[in-house]
């Protein structure tokens, strides 16, 4: 990891967000900041607290290794660390080192002068973890309802959690959600696709400027979104995506007990036909 | 300002729409698996401690009677099922079962008031079958009712026909494409408002004969095993998926009250009240095969469905959206009458296919 000759002009001191001076410097390639300490010592402490837990769990089976939350009668208080207790303290070392990671992001974006998107996109995605393990589980009145840590367990978790609504598919917000996912996918494989059809050319042949590729959709649909605004388009589509999970699941028992296809009846009762 | 005002204006006017259609009060939770499983149920709170009247169970019609005294074949002629209880007792459970259908009408409903026991009267047949019925399945389906068992009123609730009922449904135009919806599309409480097949009933819960619900095969390729394999296919899946949500919604419950999502086939990964489940769904068959079903020229045209066949019992007709029906209270045992001390001769006796519930943990 060769520091690039141009590199170290991007690499100024200043613009941290707590700590002053203290920790401003690099370690190789990476920048380290107050909330590089941070994140390294949470990230490390869940991490060892994952796998003791683990040790205790009765497999090493790398799919069945389970973390789970605390019984129901805990409510939002301490559990014992056997019964729900080591769960709590690694969502606490996540949610740390997630967030520490975001703010290593910022002050990243400090020392350059540039805008926050990345970690504020980030913070979707942290928004969504959080959501299932404190929003959802705050407002349900008890942390049993945070999602197990572990591979099979999850998705198992998903699942039960998804039919305590019958059939989670008519879950307005997932509808959303599952739309976006998919337009992310069809939006990054269309840039994808253009920019290497232009930029990426045969041997022997010219790279083709943007011109080419705003033309190509206009001929095609009549449009071309442009260059700075696929990536606009891209980031919407993404954080929306990541937005409507985190809202599907927080509207599911906290907002609606029942099962999801009688929610839509709001629309059969419309005043307008019923 | 202008355009601010309407994009505010609409923000509102949705984020009211959107909230009118949320259950905002507190919940109440119960946890029905190990931690970590998801298998919980959230209730609204507020609908939980409210008892619908219709779930409260009535008093008697006065304090039961003594045992002993002359038996009411005895006493009244054309006695046929009821024959050996005393003639106090027989008056009693009369008195009871005229509360719980018939309130208004009285005994005349049944009875011709010049003659108690002419068998005039279609209702009269009716409640003999139907008393045949329930001492069967205080007796025959202990696995379904449990020591709780069952009376008139679990199903009648002071109806003469049972609010919660389905029939065989009205045929569509199969001739055509568009006329033919397959039992799809048509939001209904039986399916619990999806669009899954609402012919689910017709299909599982006719008699003894119905299809089988379960719908995984335990190999990989099934169609390669002609004689064992479950070769039901996914368009199948959704009749039994149709079903589910039906006996869900009937009871008040969601489907990790008895299924790990896990596996819904493994019976070790269920809950033990998916046993009890198991055993209703026979227990319903039975009604509707050997009892309603053996009514149906008794019937007259208008209590027929669309297809003139009888009107028949769901999990909902007894449970009335909740998982104990009248909230576990055990009425029969004010009317002994209703479940006589042995087993009965014609009861059918739970079947016990390949895969039963027998290793529970």
């Amino acid at each position: 990891m060769a520091l690039l000759s141009f590199e170290r002009k991007y690499r100024v001191r200043g613009g941290t967000l707590i700590g002053g001076d203290l920790f401003d410097f690099w370690v190789g390639p990476f920048y380290v900041g107050f909330f590089g300490v941070i994140t390294a010592i949470f990230a490390s402490l869940g991490t060892a607290l994952i796998l003791y837990c683990a040790s205790q769990g009765g497999t090493w089976n790398p799919w069945l290794i389970s973390i789970a939350p605390p019984d129901l009668k805990y409510g939002l208080g301490f559990a014992p660390l056997a019964e729900g207790g080591f769960w709590q303290v690694i969502t606490v070392c996540a949610i740390v080192s997630f967030v520490s990671w975001a703010l290593r992001e910022v002050e990243i974006c400090r020392k350059l002068g540039m805008g926050y998107h990345v970690p504020i996109a980030f913070g979707f995605a942290i928004f969504a973890y959080v959501s299932l393990v404190v929003i959802r589980p705050v407002l349900l009145g008890a942390w049993h309802f945070g999602f197990p840590y572990g591979i099979f367990s999850h998705l198992d978790w998903v699942s039960n959690t998804g039919y305590q609504y019958l059939h989670f598919h008519y879950n307005p917000a997932h509808m959303l959600a599952v739309s976006f996912f998919f337009t992310t996918c069809l939006a990054l494989a269309l840039h994808g696709a253009l920019v290497l059809s232009a930029v990426n050319p045969k041997e022997g042949e010219t790279v083709k400027t943007p011109e080419y590729e705003d033309t190509f959709f206009r001929d095609l649909i009549g449009y071309s979104i442009g260059t700075l605004g696929i990536h606009r388009l891209g980031l919407l589509l993404a954080l929306n995506a990541g937005f409507w999970s985190a809202v599907c699941i927080i509207i599911s028992g906290p907002l609606w007990t029942k099962g999801w296809p009688e929610w839509w009846n709001w629309w059969l009762n419309l005043p307008i036909w019923s | 300002m202008k355009p601010n005002l309407m994009l505010r204006l609409g923000a509102v006017v949705i984020g009211a729409a959107l909230l009118s259609a949320c259950q905002l009060g507190t919940k109440s939770t119960k946890q029905e698996g190990y931690r970590g499983t998801g298998m919980d149920q959230i209730t609204l709170a507020a609908a939980s401690k409210k008892i619908d009247p219709i779930n409260v169970v009535p008093p008697p019609p006065y304090d039961p009677p003594k045992p002993g005294g002359r038996p009411a074949k005895e006493a009244y002629q054309n006695v046929q099922v009821l024959g050996d209880i005393s003639e106090d007792e027989f008056g009693y459970t009369m008195a009871a079962i005229t509360q719980w259908i018939a309130p208004e009408q009285g005994c005349n409903y049944c009875h011709n008031p010049a003659n108690m026991a002419s068998d005039e009267l279609y209702t009269k047949k009716v409640a003999r079958r139907m008393l045949q019925m329930t001492r069967n399945i205080n007796t025959g389906w202990t696995q379904h009712v449990k020591q709780t068992g069952v009376t008139c009123y679990t199903c009648h609730r002071g109806q003469a026909v049972p609010t919660e009922n389905w029939a065989l449904p009205a045929k569509g135009n199969e001739e055509t494409i568009l006329g033919n919806l397959h039992g799809q599309n048509k939001p209904v409480i039986a399916t619990a408002y999806s669009s899954l097949p609402n012919t689910a009933f017709a299909k599982y819960l006719l008699d003894s004969n119905s299809a089988p619900i379960r719908v995984q095969t335990t190999y990989s390729h099934p169609s390669k095993y002609p004689a064992t394999a479950n070769k039901t296919t996914t368009m199948e899946a959704e009749g039994t998926y149709s079903l589910m949500m039906h006996t869900s919604t009937a009871l008040g419950v969601n489907c990790t009250f008895c299924h790990n999502a896990g596996s819904f086939q493994a019976w070790n990964m269920s809950t033990p009240k998916r046993v009890g489940a198991y055993y209703g769904y026979r227990m319903v068959r039975d009604i509707n095969g050997q009892y309603i079903g053996s009514l149906a020229s008794v019937f007259p045209k208008h209590r027929l469905g669309p297809q003139g066949d009888p009107l028949k019992v769901n999990c909902a007709t007894c449970h009335r959206g909740i998982n104990k029906p009248l909230g576990g209270v055990s009425m029969v045992k004010d009317y002994p009458a209703l479940r006589p001390a042995g087993p009965m001769v014609t009861a059918a006796a739970a079947p016990a296919p390949a895969a039963a519930p027998t290793k529970m943990p």
